[in-house]
């Protein structure tokens, strides 16, 4: 499948996907594309459902309807671990480090379903000439270091997998301005490199700034979506997340 | 002098094998918050077959600790696939109490089908050698089981900590979600967890009978030192259980010989009390 506007080959389609939590209903049908080298953003203030749909994508949960294909297959009912294999990685809301082991052993964990010696350490030289800051932090456990330093600790863990898709749920939680800044750098980094990158925010503008593409969900729908520009530009994204 | 250093080895011989049987529940409460209430009937049931394997088929228990080890492996693995996996992610009372009824229907399925006997194995190959250095004694079935459980507790730990399948059971148990987003498949890590823990005591079992009398109510004593030794070392720490068993080997080794061998285990629950008033959450705990 090629997307019509970008020409490019669709490798994530989510078709009307219902999910939620104990009867509490939470995505009431959202449908998203995702194009081969795209950097999408998904916005929308808290509760909206954001992180519900990663983890629908991510298969840590099962939706109650709809369907997510990833590169022409139906993978809706797949669980996470075997999702990573496929080409999937998410990086969750609270980075979710293994607080007790060292950068370095969380990092291996990253490619876990890799059994190549050498394409490890050859991934590990890349995540650690993206963020050098990790390699001097490599043999201390993961719960002593900053919040900032733990954020690219998880996004270069989600990277040791060499994923096609690379899905990461709000960045900027607790990191100082400046830190949110050269996370979202790496990101873009990371995306020229050729990998597929969905970020999730709650800051809308400077998420919208870096992205290809947006969606912007609303109590559980998509309500608006397009090019980033024309999102930034909207009188009801400014409004209602800019404050403007 | 001699009399002191003789009690002490005697305690650290005990010590180690406390470890082992400590270390396997260990790993079940540290890494998925199972309290495994049928360890010590697990224990009890490695001990019956290399009992059986001996009287029966003529095979030493240094043989037949293989045996035992494995059974205890399969037997894990099928209590976990069969029990435990139906008790995960609901209340911790659920494992508690299906364990419990799994170690009375051990434990009653011995005494039915082998009685309340004590068994004593004899003719073993170690049976009744000794290392006599001076004045100290060291009987060997005792000193070769410490050495087996010594092995295999650091082999445990060595695998925990510098392995890659170490890393992912250790990364099971901080945070399961995180690990399947690692492409861990957690169930089969929980899984082997528990045929892991059930080897330990298979082992600890299979070597046991070579100077320990095998009956149903083996494992109590067993198990519930193994509990206080995973509470006083720390939960979850393999540390912590080693030397929380040290500890235990020598205060019931000492207690029994300077006060009185009935005040052995008043000794050992004391100690346990005080450390926890001192260490709530033990002597290695998070």
């Amino acid at each position: 499948m090629t997307n019509n506007e970008t020409g490019r080959k669709i490798i994530l389609s989510v078709k009307d996907v219902l999910a939620g939590y104990d009867q509490v209903p939470v995505l009431f049908g959202v449908s998203i594309d995702v194009s081969q080298g795209e950097l999408i953003a998904i916005v929308g203030s808290n509760g909206a459902g954001k992180s519900t749909l990663m983890r629908v994508i991510a298969g840590l949960m099962k939706p109650s309807g709809g369907v997510v294909e990833f590169l022409d297959r139906d993978v809706t009912n797949i669980p996470a671990h075997k999702k990573v294999p496929l080409g999937i990685s998410y990086v969750p809301e609270g980075r979710r480090l293994f607080p007790k082991l060292t950068v370095c052993e969380n990092l291996e964990l990253g490619a876990y379903v890799e059994n190549e010696r050498s394409e490890i350490s050859r991934r590990l030289e890349e995540v650690f000439s993206l963020f050098p800051i990790l390699k001097d932090r490599a043999g201390q456990t993961a719960e002593t270091m900053s919040g900032g330093e733990q954020q690219m600790c998880a996004i270069a863990r989600g990277m040791m997998s060499k994923p096609k898709l690379l899905m990461i749920d709000e960045v900027s939680l607790g990191l100082m301005p400046s830190m949110v800044e050269k996370v979202l750098d790496a990101l873009v980094q990371i995306n020229r490199g050729g990998t597929t990158i969905i970020i999730v925010e709650q800051m809308v503008q400077e998420a919208l700034e870096i992205a290809h593409r947006g969606y912007v969900v609303q109590t559980g729908k998509i309500v608006l979506s397009g090019k980033s520009q024309v999102l930034l530009d909207s009188e009801e994204v400014r409004r209602a997340y800019m404050g403007m | 002098m001699n009399t002191f250093l003789q009690v002490t080895i005697d305690g650290i011989l005990n010590g180690m094998i406390y470890a082992l049987v400590a270390s396997g529940l260990s790993l079940t409460w540290g890494v998925m918050d199972v309290i495994n209430f049928a360890h010590g009937e697990f224990l009890m049931a490695a001990m019956y077959l290399t009992y059986w394997l001996a009287f029966y088929g003529g095979v030493d228990p240094l043989v037949a600790w293989v045996a035992a080890g494995l059974f205890g492996f399969m037997l894990g693995w099928l209590v976990f696939r069969l029990v435990v996996v139906h008790c995960l992610d609901k209340t911790p009372m659920a494992a508690l109490l299906a364990t419990f009824g799994l170690s009375m229907m051990l434990k009653n399925g011995c005494l039915y089908l082998f009685s309340p006997n004590y068994r004593v194995l004899s003719g073993t190959w170690l049976e009744g050698k000794k290392i006599i250095a001076g004045s100290l004694v060291i009987p060997l079935p005792q000193l070769v089981t410490s050495i087996f459980a010594l092995l295999m507790v650091s082999a445990l730990y060595l695998l925990l900590r510098k392995t890659r399948l170490g890393w992912a059971i250790q990364a099971t148990s901080m945070d399961r979600e995180a690990a399947e987003l690692m492409g861990i498949d957690t169930r089969w890590i929980l899984t082997l967890v528990f045929a892991l823990s059930g080897a330990c005591v298979g082992v600890a079992g299979g070597l046991m009978p070579m100077y320990l009398a095998v009956h149903p109510e083996v494992g109590s004593l067993f198990s519930l030192i193994a509990f206080l030794i995973v509470a006083m070392g720390g939960f979850g720490s393999m540390i912590g259980a080693f030397f929380a068993a040290l500890l235990i080997g020598l205060v019931e080794s000492y207690a029994g010989f300077y006060a009185a061998p009935v005040l052995k285990y008043v000794a050992v629950f004391s100690l346990y009390l005080v450390v926890v008033q001192w260490r709530p959450k033990g002597l290695f705990g998070w």
